[in-house]
């Protein structure tokens, strides 16, 4: 009979769930956004503004950003997985895609709370 | 006595027209690799692209008024149409995943058929918002 050994703290389990519930948040703030913005015409800065101005949009709008980053970390890596066979090319890749995930975090948040 | 059986050549079937012609990939296939591909294209250029907008149309009324006809520029509004189709699609095709995590809609009929309309409403709703931004 061959032994498995279970490695590792079930991350896998965790990044699964931690997609599909990152998924649920970023959609309930798309239906949200998009019933706002199509529901005021005609779009004016003043408007965009104001809406952004709101320390509930602003909240909302950094977790929609903590989620999307988490999400394409788990998307974006499976991908590389799948598709990336070269150790070392994966690894560098999967640290570039971090850095761009951790710049557009940044970036959201510079936009954010200026 | 491996490399007797590497030597043996084996027929690879996987010529150029096989894998556009007769290697046939059935919908919910379709559906998986179109949720891979628009997944990849969000993150990179679109999440980029938005951003950027996004931060120029909230800085000052010029830079809203520099978005406004950016997004005027027909090769822009391509991009955005394009955008518009990744969203729909991912955003569809996430929700049917999440249906069959829950064991919901697994039989292959079922399956196909969720494929069918997660594709077409991909599509539609491209469409729709596409037609919102001309």
């Amino acid at each position: 009979m061959v032994k498995r050994l279970v490695v590792g703290a079930h991350y896998g389990l965790r990044d699964w769930l931690a997609q599909r519930i990152t998924a649920v948040i970023m959609a309930v703030y798309a239906l949200i956004a998009a019933g706002i913005v199509l529901n005021s015409t005609p779009l004016t800065h003043a408007v965009w503004r104001d809406l952004f101005a709101q320390g509930w949009m602003r909240v909302a709008t950094l977790l929609f950003a903590i989620s999307l980053v988490w999400h394409t970390w788990v998307g974006v890596r499976d991908i590389l997985m799948d598709y990336v066979k070269p150790d070392g090319m994966r690894l560098t890749l999967q640290v570039l895609v971090l850095l761009v995930l951790a710049s557009y975090l940044g970036w959201a948040v510079q936009i954010l709370f200026r | 006595m491996a490399s007797a059986s590497a030597k043996k050549i084996r027929p690879k079937y996987l010529s150029l027209p096989a894998l556009l012609f007769e290697i046939r990939l059935p919908v919910p296939g379709w559906v998986s690799i179109l949720h891979r591909i628009s997944g990849a294209l969000l993150f990179f250029p679109f999440t980029a692209w938005l951003l950027y907008m996004l931060d120029a149309s909230l800085r000052s009324e010029q830079g809203f008024e520099a978005v406004k006809h950016y997004l005027q520029l027909p090769l822009v509004k391509l991009g955005m149409l394009v955008f518009i189709w990744a969203f729909c699609h991912h955003f569809c095709a996430g929700i049917r995943y999440l249906f069959l995590d829950l064991d919901k809609g697994v039989e292959l009929r079922t399956a196909r058929v969720t494929s069918w309309i997660v594709i077409a409403a991909g599509l539609g709703l491209t469409a729709l918002f596409g037609a919102k931004l001309w």
